[in-house]
Formats: C-alpha cells, structure tokens, sequence
C-alpha cells in the first residue's frame, strides 16, 4: 500500500495525457485535462495522510485528543479544485468561439495559424 | 480499517478515470466525469479530507459536466442550424457531438 | 507529423516519465506516515487564531494570499467567459421556447430549492467551525439556483436571476477582500492580517477575520458561478447562428 496510491496518480496523469494526444474533439481534451488535473489532488491529499488520524476539524473533537491529518495539502487541493473547474469554463468558452470561427472541432484539424 | 476502504475508493477512482479518456464521445464522456467526480468525493472523505470532498463534489459532480453537456448543446446546434438554412454542402465535423 | 508519429512520440516520452516517477515514488514518505512539521504548526497557529476548521483557518486565515490569488483567479474566468460568449455580430437572439415539466418535477423543486439555499448559506456561515467555507457554500447557492431551471423552464429562470445585481455583487465582494485586506494591513501591520478579537472558540464568531472573509468568498462565488452558467445558458438555449438572409442581431437586454 506503500506506494501504489502515489502510482495510481501517476497512471491517471499518463492516461489523461494519452487522452490529449489522441483526441479528435476539443470538448473531449477538456474532458481529458479535468482528468489529469484530479490526478494532482490525489496526489496531494495521499502526501498529507496519516495512518489512524481524523479530519482537521475541531467542531466536535476536544484540541489534542486525536492525530490530525495534515491541513495544508488539504487547502492546496481546495484551491486546485475551485481553480481547475473555472480553467475548464474558459476553456470551454474558446471551444465554443473555435467552432464559429472555423467550423471544426478536430484538433488535428486546426494545425496551421490563419489570419 | 481504513486500509482496504481507501484501496476500493482508490480503484474506482483509477477505473472511471480511464473509461473516461477512453470515452470518445463528449456527450457520454460528461456522465462518466460525473461517475469520476462522484468517486473522487468518497475517496476524499475517505483520506479524512471532508473540505476538498464537499468542493468536488459541488464543482466536478454538477459544474464541470454540466458546462460540457451545454458547450455539446451550443456547437451542435450550430451545426444543425447550418444544414437547416440550406446550405446542403453537409457538415465538415467529423465530431458533431451528440444531437441533444 | 502523422497521427501515427505522434501517438509513438508520446510513447517514448510517457516511459521515460514513468520510470522516473515510479523511482522517485520510492524516496517520497510511505504512505499513511506520521511525521508531518508543517502540518502540526499550522493546527498549532489555527488554534492559537481560535478557529475550529483548520483548513479555513489555513485558507483565510494563515495563507490567505493564496486564497486572494484563487478568487482573482475566479473571477478573471468570469470576466473571460462574459467577453467570449458575448454575442457577436452575425447572431440572433431568439427567445427560449416554454417547455413543459411533469408535475412531480415541479413539485420537487419547489420543495428542494429553498431547501438548498438555506443549506448554502449555511455551509457559507459555519465554514470556520465546521468542514465548509465560502467555496463550497457558493458553488452550492449557484447550482441551488438552477434547480428553477430544471423545475420549471429557461424563462422562469431569468426572471428569478438579476443579472445586472449579480455582476455587481461579484466585482464588490471581490473587492471586499482586498479592502479588508488593506484594513488588516492599516490597523495591524501586515496585508490580510487577522485584527478582529478572536471571539470564543467553536461559536459563529470565533476566528477574528475568517468568517467576514468566507462570506466575501460565499457571496463571490455563488455569483460568479451563477453569471458563467448563465453565459452558457444564453449560448446553448436562446441564441442562434448566422440567419440566411442576413438579418440584424438584436442586442439581449
């Protein structure tokens, strides 16, 4: 159990990646980076993690009685999540603005610069 | 205790991850970004995290997918409009999305 | 570059990262360890700043520039969205066809929707005692909201929606935090300083400055998130492409 949640993140961020490279559809890279930004919090939540600890939260937990796991990933994730939801918002935006403009969804479709 | 628990969360986790790349439709690939979302939730409160799992299932359960099953609606449409106004010369997408 | 040259290219490239990755994840701490330094001092100064939920505390409270640059960063995708989905020249607007609702889907929103408010506001309210804040309380309100969307129809939904109200509301609680930043900054010394009396700890006013700035946070959200949804509601639902013959675009309010 050691390592294999800090693999299991590295195989999600790899096959979002792979999802990328091979889309054929803008919405569907979207898609796919929202994927390989959810491999980050993984990540970040399994580094903070203590063996027996509880929540951060001290509403209904006497200061001391317990071991906490750490807050600080915690609040990193919390920004990451808020923050990859409204990048996926813009990004969508463009998509939207891409195919007015050239009538495509196809990525490899869109590879030279017009003017 | 929670080591099994964690182990089970972790694998769904992994598992709609991949059948959401996987999923080449963008329609479909919404539904399973929910499933995602949803799993990413309980694999959160699991990991004693119940702040990042409230955030992620307000946003990746109901926002992310929603705003892509609007955006497949929005460039869709056009297309529809576009081959309604007689243009006839057919769609150059290759991926018009679902017709929704 | 072929398809086929690509997908290889990245083959090569996604090895090497894999090797790497998996090595280092041997030196990284095992998993579930129990020595965590930054961790224990940021519970020791949440306490010391009398706020029950930690992650708030280390939110708004002891990294709170962090949370000023993720709310900048928030509604500069607001301001991003509205400039692209605005309409452009060659659009029409055509209003949204009234569509019918089965009764128990009525009824059901009409029993959820001010349910979820209250709910919002309270995760929004007690995000310094308990797991909440003013991010998931906002984004709460704002999809709260949309219930009348899925109850009743698209126009139901615009005129329970103050656009103009919402965009206002977005920019002052967006300033609101700078400003009470800039308070902390005059009064005690420091930019987003915590200068208010701490209070008692696990009551609604404990944490000094945490619950003012979650509510700036809850307000700011729930708006911006209801104004980006609305962008994309305006696409999907009411406007149209380039008419045949070349009409005029008519300018939504």
């Amino acid at each position: 159990m050691g390592v294999l949640v800090y693999l299991a993140a590295g195989w999600m961020l790899l096959v979002a990646l792979y999802g990328l490279v091979t889309s054929r559809n803008l919405v569907h890279a979207v898609g796919c980076l929202s994927v390989a930004q959810a491999s980050t919090y993984v990540l970040l939540l399994a580094v903070g993690y203590r063996d027996g600890a509880t929540a951060p939260v001290f509403s209904d937990l006497a200061p001391g009685s317990r071991p906490l796991v750490d807050p600080v990933v915690q609040a990193l994730a919390l920004t990451d999540v808020v923050v990859g939801a409204t990048v996926t918002a813009l990004l969508l935006a463009l998509t939207i603005q891409l195919r007015k403009r050239y009538s495509t969804l196809d990525p490899q479709a869109l590879t030279g610069l017009r003017g | 205790m929670n080591g099994p628990l964690i182990g089970v969360a972790l694998a769904l986790v992994v598992l709609s991850a991949t059948v959401a790349v996987l999923t080449r439709e963008p329609v479909r690939q919404a539904v399973v970004l929910a499933v995602l979302g949803l799993s990413l939730s309980v694999l959160f409160a699991v990991l004693q995290a119940p702040d990042v799992a409230l955030s992620q299932l307000a946003v990746g359960t109901a926002l992310t997918p929603l705003l892509i099953l609007l955006t497949v609606r929005k460039v869709s449409r056009r297309s529809l409009d576009d081959s309604d106004s007689g243009d006839g010369s057919g769609d150059d997408d290759p991926d018009a999305g679902g017709r929704t | 570059m072929t398809a086929r040259g690509r997908v290889l290219l990245f083959g090569a490239g996604a090895v090497v990262v894999a090797v790497f990755f998996g090595l280092s994840c041997g030196e990284l701490p095992r998993f579930g360890a129990t020595a965590h330094p930054y961790g224990d001092r940021a519970v020791a100064a949440s306490l010391a700043h009398r706020t029950a939920n930690v992650v708030s505390s280390v939110n708004f409270d002891v990294r709170a520039f962090d949370t000023l640059g993720e709310e900048s960063i928030l509604f500069a995708t607001v301001l991003g969205a509205t400039l692209l989905l605005r309409l452009a020249r060659d659009e029409q607007v055509r209003p949204a066809p009234a569509e019918g609702v089965l009764p128990t889907t009525r009824l059901l929103g009409i029993v959820l929707l001010p349910l979820a408010l209250v709910v919002g506001v309270y995760i929004v309210a007690h995000g310094q005692l308990s797991p909440g804040g003013g991010f998931q309380g906002g984004v709460v309100l704002a999809t709260a909201l949309h219930l009348g969307y899925v109850a009743a129809d698209y126009r139901v939904l615009e005129r329970v929606r103050p656009l103009a109200v919402l965009d206002v509301a977005d920019s002052a609680a967006a300033a609101a935090f700078t400003v009470m930043g800039l308070a902390g900054l005059a009064a005690g010394g420091a930019f987003l300083k915590n200068v208010l009396p701490l209070g008692t700890f696990n009551q609604i006013t404990s944490g000094g400055t945490v619950p003012l700035f979650n509510a700036a946070v809850g307000i700011e959200v729930a708006s911006g998130v209801i104004v980006l949804l609305a962008h994309f509601l305006e696409q999907a639902v009411e406007m149209s492409g380039p008419p045949e013959g070349g009409g005029s675009a008519e300018e939504e309010h």
